[in-house]
């Protein structure tokens, strides 16, 4: 019995949040990695364009409230997806075409794209707060729970409960569509493996009659994708908050590298090795080992390795460690 | 008037020019290798014949249309294809996907045109699941030449297509090279290897330091004791 609660633990305090973590962020660093395949430069604006993607969603979602609009259990965010989705869509487009074009023409450094990606970060970060404010928005609503601790608990009989929250079940539901979706595109359509063609040998691309331009607008287009989606998922689960996704660039730009910058599909796996690693060390395991140990071996600390005040520390030491020992991170990609 | 034709090409990049009034014709059905010491500009006859090299003059005519002020996309899609000397293949993509890109421009059935590859590379039909950076050098060059003639071009423009392979595979890629001359394709080769080249080439251009300085065919070049000496090593 002791066993089967002390899983129930876990599940509920590390697993279930760092399925939902590890999807949110997973998602941010397919964009990272797409922008850095294509475009050949790291986009600091990114987790900007993330609270772009969000606040427009929010605002959509606002408007459908008020036209009485909902979705029942689920959030009214799910129908203002698409609209948000759509306009951070044009408005990276108008980035690319304004800023991020001139200095492609120029075959400017990356180094010297990553500051003028800098430049677009503050620009989006400061329309933002101005366009909602830079306070905290809740903007879920629904159903909260699909299975509350109590429930739970009386449902089984255990002492430990398992809550799941619908964001949680959500977030996770949409991560693996929209990346099965990605993953599906990239790899068997023509115009998928066209676009990874031009990200492997940009010269062959152009001799193969492959057009630079469209590929470029396709990267944008699926970037604004995943970054409305991964923002809303975020927002959704936690709270909405300009600086919250400009924090979040740390993880994820550890989660691009981890999975080697560049691989699609090893940022999809590094968003979960960084949630679970951060939330794995910050979890305090004391009450897990009550269950498992005999009394008179109970720890007397909290046994948590790394207080929660550090977790950035840990997606910055990850970082760091890869780029020292795996440059190429854990899955094949470029050496920056 | 030769299918495909370049007239005085003259060219380089910023300001110097590498190379200088150069003229290259070959037929279809025919080979037709350039030759020189390193330096001489042989690739950058060849960029400038694809519309790459920014800086060039000259004409390029292709069954008798001036293709000369085309970009390099459009004379590719007119029917002249090209394999790089590096970089020549999509390394993180398979032997299929390889041909697939190489087709983009193709209009007739893929599937039935990646057959024909096969037939003419059965090697690399073992092979077509494959992540091409993980195959041999021989077979890279397979996969290169494959790629480039998705398109079923007119005119196939190799660059130094044996470089840095052994010298059973050299034999067998220029094997590869005589059975696509029989395709009636025109076949125009920078090479290193002057005296192998010249054996299965129909004529030779020797490049010197920017110049055509002799041309012929592939028997006169091979026997005349000038350039023997010159540049086939005696």
């Amino acid at each position: 019995m002791d066993i089967i609660n002390s899983i129930v633990l876990l599940c509920n305090f590390l697993v279930i949040p760092a399925l939902t973590y590890g999807s949110q962020l997973a998602l941010g660093a397919i964009g990272v990695t797409l922008i850095y395949g294509v475009l050949r430069f790291a986009n600091f604006a990114y987790g900007d364009l993330m609270a772009f993607g969000t606040m427009t969603v929010i605002l959509v979602t606002w408007y459908l409230k008020s036209l009485g609009i909902n979705l029942g259990v689920l959030p009214t965010a799910l129908i203002a997806l698409p609209f948000g989705i759509i306009a951070t869509i044009l408005i990276s487009l108008l980035f690319d075409k304004t800023v991020f074009k001139y200095y492609r023409d120029k075959k400017s450094d990356p180094v010297i794209l990553i500051v003028v990606s800098l430049g677009v970060m503050f620009i989006l970060n400061a329309l933002v707060r101005i366009i909602i404010g830079p306070g905290d928005v809740v903007f879920m609503d629904g159903a909260r729970f699909i299975m509350k601790a109590r429930e739970f608990k009386d449902l089984t009989g255990l002492d430990e409960g398992l809550a799941l929250k619908s964001t949680q079940l959500i977030t996770f539901i949409t991560t693996i569509i929209t990346a099965s979706l990605l993953f599906y595109f990239l790899n068997k359509t023509k115009t998928g493996k066209s676009m990874r063609a031009y990200s492997n040998n940009e010269d062959l691309a152009l001799l193969s009659g492959i057009d630079p331009n469209k590929i470029i607008i396709l990267t944008w287009v699926l970037v604004s994708i995943l970054a409305t989606v991964a923002g809303t998922l975020y927002g959704l689960d936690k709270s909405f908050k300009p600086l919250a996704y400009w924090n979040n660039l740390l993880p994820i730009f550890a989660a691009t590298i981890v999975g080697g910058i560049g691989n699609p599909l090893g940022a999809f796996y590094g968003g979960f090795v960084i949630a679970f690693t951060e939330i794995g060390l910050t979890y305090a395991y004391k009450k897990f080992f009550v269950y498992l140990l005999p009394e008179r071996l109970e720890p007397s600390s909290l046994i948590q390795y790394i207080s929660t005040d550090y977790k950035f520390a840990i997606s910055f030491a990850i970082l760091v460690v890869v780029l020292i020992y795996r440059p190429n991170g854990i899955f094949k990609g470029k050496v920056i | 008037m030769m299918y495909f034709t370049a007239k005085n090409l003259t060219g380089g990049y910023g300001g110097v020019n590498i190379i200088e009034d150069c003229n290259f014709e070959v037929n279809q059905g025919e080979i037709v290798s350039i030759l020189g010491p390193n330096g001489a500009g042989k690739s950058t006859a060849m960029k400038a014949m694809l519309g790459i090299l920014n800086n060039s003059s000259g004409e390029i005519i292709l069954n008798d249309r001036t293709i000369t002020q085309l970009k390099t996309q459009e004379r590719i899609k007119s029917g002249i294809s090209f394999v790089p000397q590096t970089n020549n293949i999509f390394t993180e993509l398979t032997v299929q996907e390889n041909l697939e890109m190489g087709a983009f421009l193709y209009d007739g059935d893929i599937n039935e045109r990646i057959e024909e590859m096969f037939t003419l590379f059965p090697i690399i039909k073992e092979k077509r699941d494959q992540i091409t950076g993980e195959l041999s050098g021989g077979q890279r060059q397979q996969v290169a030449i494959a790629r480039a003639l998705m398109t079923d071009p007119n005119v196939l423009m190799l660059d130094e297509p044996t470089a840095g392979v052994s010298p059973i595979v050299m034999d067998e890629i220029f094997q590869h090279i005589l059975n696509i001359k029989k395709q009636n394709i025109a076949v125009l080769m920078v090479e290193q290897n002057a005296r192998q080249a010249l054996e299965i080439s129909d004529r030779g251009y020797i490049l010197v330091t920017g110049k055509n300085t002799y041309e012929g065919t592939g028997d006169y070049l091979l026997n005349d004791n000038e350039i023997r000496k010159a540049f086939l090593g005696g």
